[in-house]
């Protein structure tokens, strides 16, 4: 495999917390940490697989990067500039270059809008395509890029199935030609059969367009198929970061560890996954002392609830924070 | 041999539209044994839940049962009158559902919910009721149950919940339980528990289970017995190594070939064309006809009968029957 190019998107110390307000005058209570010191590199025409469990902070990451919820901290740079000290205003061409598709397509859709408008909202907005007639010849290309009939493309959301719906989306994030696409679990609501073939289209678009992807999802089969890197991520924060075979091949930390032996198989002769890990994700309103994982972590020793660990190098290119792993990656005295 | 918990037979339940009738599940027939997990798998709109549901005659109107019959425990259902079938519900069937949340009352305690249920099929004081909703608490692994009983659905997790859920469905102990989904909104490292503590039921109490899934990963770690559902038939059956280690029908075939966990990087998933018809776009003949690399002219003619590869594996396709004719 040839190296890792260049990140199109590289976010460091990321910090994203929403307030708690409580009584009558809506006073600030604590801090729901949602993301709390995140970095990350999303590398140009690849793929970066943002994988963790409900509520760990992986789709407020997402959010932050196109500034849809503020970031209190941290710089997410693109092109060379920082997209968290831009005014509002100077946002505008960032926009368009970074486009985001959600779970739900319905959710995401006008249900008065034909979808010829949803799809062309953006290009006007971005002065793309001459005219009406313009845009609409521009809408039927893009329905036949993500393999939908150009014939209805003055047809409403209902009138789509849910593949159908998700194709949509697509076609309207890539009418403004982005070079980022941001996929919130963008596959999780569809059936097997349909998601093998949104699958199959991202994959064939990055190979066209040279799209990179942050793929934000917990479904650790996807990750493994289409990521070309993951980054694992536990209460607001990474722990493990690296090359997708190698990660899932040898993961380093052990909620990596956990969290991979937990996914089923479908090979009859491999049965028996192990819930690892007991209880709960703490949660991030009050994220546990020291390391993070201490509280479910079967290796913790009495380090772990006092100091926090760093994401540090684990050779190989990967990053995991963990003592016992930087222990072991030390550069011997 | 004695009689299965469960023996379903000719099953068909329709749903009206227009004016007219559509079948949403057609001729589903199977058993679940005691001690059996048999998992009835597809994808969505295949029938499978709405098969679940008329089992307990639940299905909701104008939904019905249109034909065929149910044997649980020995009853017939279908013709019990509606106060025997809701003594049925509970302690000879129960049911768990993909969303906690929505089966539980929000504004009641959790241990007061299952003292409830407790209470309504059996004469028992409330703290008596209660001291065994506490000991079912703690059979499903809920930590502090004694504490915890006193909570309110939404101070759980919902993990927690799902087991919550599980306590109630066994608080009567039934022959045989329904799991509608039961993993499916949890996280992977929850859902890794859950299983644990439904194959603990099966193995010590020797419940027979349902198990109604999408999730073939799920039927993997569970099931005995698998029976593939299309479009409201079951195409195919078999054990668990044989529907997954040895797939005879086009559509399981294609199903396996599509997970992402089966296919390659840098190279393509295998797709299912097309999408899944509705009932009222059911062709004649075989469902799968529109979305088959296999089809015949005459699968649009009759929907075939079983062809079977063991006495436990058996597939209903035309290509396959011819195939193994020749």
């Amino acid at each position: 495999m040839s190296a890792t190019p260049s990140p199109i998107l590289r976010v460091e110390g990321l910090r994203t917390w929403f307030p708690i307000r409580k009584g009558l005058l809506r006073r600030s209570a604590g801090w729901v940490r949602a993301v709390d010191g995140v970095d990350l590199a999303i590398p140009a025409g690849r793929t970066l697989a943002l994988v963790g469990e409900s509520g760990c902070g992986k789709s407020t990451v997402g959010r932050s990067l196109l500034r849809l919820v503020e970031p209190q901290a941290g710089r997410v740079w693109f092109d060379g500039v920082d997209l968290l000290a831009l005014p509002e205003r100077e946002l505008h061409p960032y926009r368009r270059a970074i486009q985001i598709v959600f779970q739900d397509p319905l959710a995401s859709l006008d249900p008065r809008m034909r979808v010829r408008d949803a799809v062309a909202e953006g290009m006007q907005a971005f002065g793309i395509g001459a005219d009406e007639t313009d845009r609409t010849r521009r809408v039927r290309e893009l329905f036949e890029r993500v393999r939908l009939d150009p014939d209805q493309i003055w047809r409403y959301p209902h009138e789509f199935s849910g593949g159908q719906r998700q194709r949509i989306c697509i076609a309207r994030a890539l009418a403004v030609e982005p070079r980022l696409l941001v996929c919130d679990e963008a596959t999780s609501a569809l059936d097997v059969s349909i998601q093998a073939q949104i699958l199959n289209l991202l994959r064939d678009l990055q190979r066209d367009l040279g799209l990179a992807y942050l793929f934000i999802t917990h479904d650790l089969g996807v990750v493994r198929y289409l990521a070309d890197r993951v980054a694992v991520m536990y209460v607001g924060q990474i722990v493990e970061e690296g090359e997708t075979e190698r990660l899932f091949r040898e993961p380093r930390h052990p909620y990596t560890r956990a969290l991979l032996a937990a996914i089923p198989s479908v090979d009859p002769a491999r049965r028996g996954v192990q819930a690892r890990i007991g209880g709960d994700v703490p949660s991030p309103a009050r994220p546990p002392s020291g390391c993070r994982f201490h509280t479910r972590c079967p290796e913790a020793f009495e380090r772990c609830p006092r100091e926090e660990p760093l994401l540090a190098p684990t050779g190989g290119g990967g990053a995991s924070r963990c003592f016992l792993v930087e222990a072991a990656a030390a550069p011997r005295r | 041999m004695s009689e299965p918990v469960l023996s379903v037979r000719d099953l068909v339940t329709s749903f009206p539209q227009d004016g007219e009738l559509f079948p949403v599940v057609s001729g589903v027939g199977f058993d679940v044994a005691a001690g059996e997990v048999v998992a009835l798998v597809g994808e969505s709109g295949c029938g499978k839940s709405v098969t679940a549901l008329s089992i307990l005659r639940l299905v909701p109107r104008p939904g019905r049962v249109a034909a065929g019959s149910v044997r649980l425990c020995g009853k017939d259902v279908l013709s019990l009158p509606v106060d025997a079938m809701r003594r049925v519900r509970g302690s000879d069937a129960a049911m768990i559902f993909q969303e906690p949340m929505t089966s539980l009352n929000p504004v009641v305690r959790v241990g007061a919910q299952v003292v409830e249920a407790i209470r309504l099929h059996e004469r028992v004081s409330a703290a008596e009721a209660r001291r065994r909703t506490i000991a079912l608490f703690e059979s499903v692994r809920i930590p502090d149950a004694s504490e915890r009983v006193d909570s309110y659905p939404h101070q759980l997790s919902g993990g927690l919940k799902q087991r919550v859920m599980i306590a109630m469905a066994l608080a009567l102990r039934p022959k045989l339980l329904i799991a509608d989904e039961p993993t499916t909104a949890l996280d992977v490292m929850i859902q890794a528990q859950i299983l644990d503590l439904l194959r603990e039921l099966r193995d010590q109490l020797g419940t027979a289970i349902l198990l109604i899934t999408h999730d073939l990963g799920v039927v993997n770690e569970l099931a005995d017995r698998i029976a593939v559902m299309y479009a409201g038939r079951i195409v195919e059956e078999g054990t668990r190594e044989e529907v997954l280690g040895r797939p005879a029908h086009p559509y399981t075939q294609g199903l396996l070939a599509a997970m992402p966990s089966r296919g390659r990087r840098g190279e393509r998933l295998a797709e299912i064309a097309g999408v899944v018809p509705s009932p009222r776009e059911w062709p004649r003949g075989c469902p799968f006809q529109s979305r088959c690399a296999r089809v015949l002219p005459a699968c649009a003619e009759a929907m075939p009968g079983p062809t079977p590869f063991s006495p436990t594996h058996a597939v209903r396709c035309l290509a396959v029957a011819e195939e193994a004719r020749a």
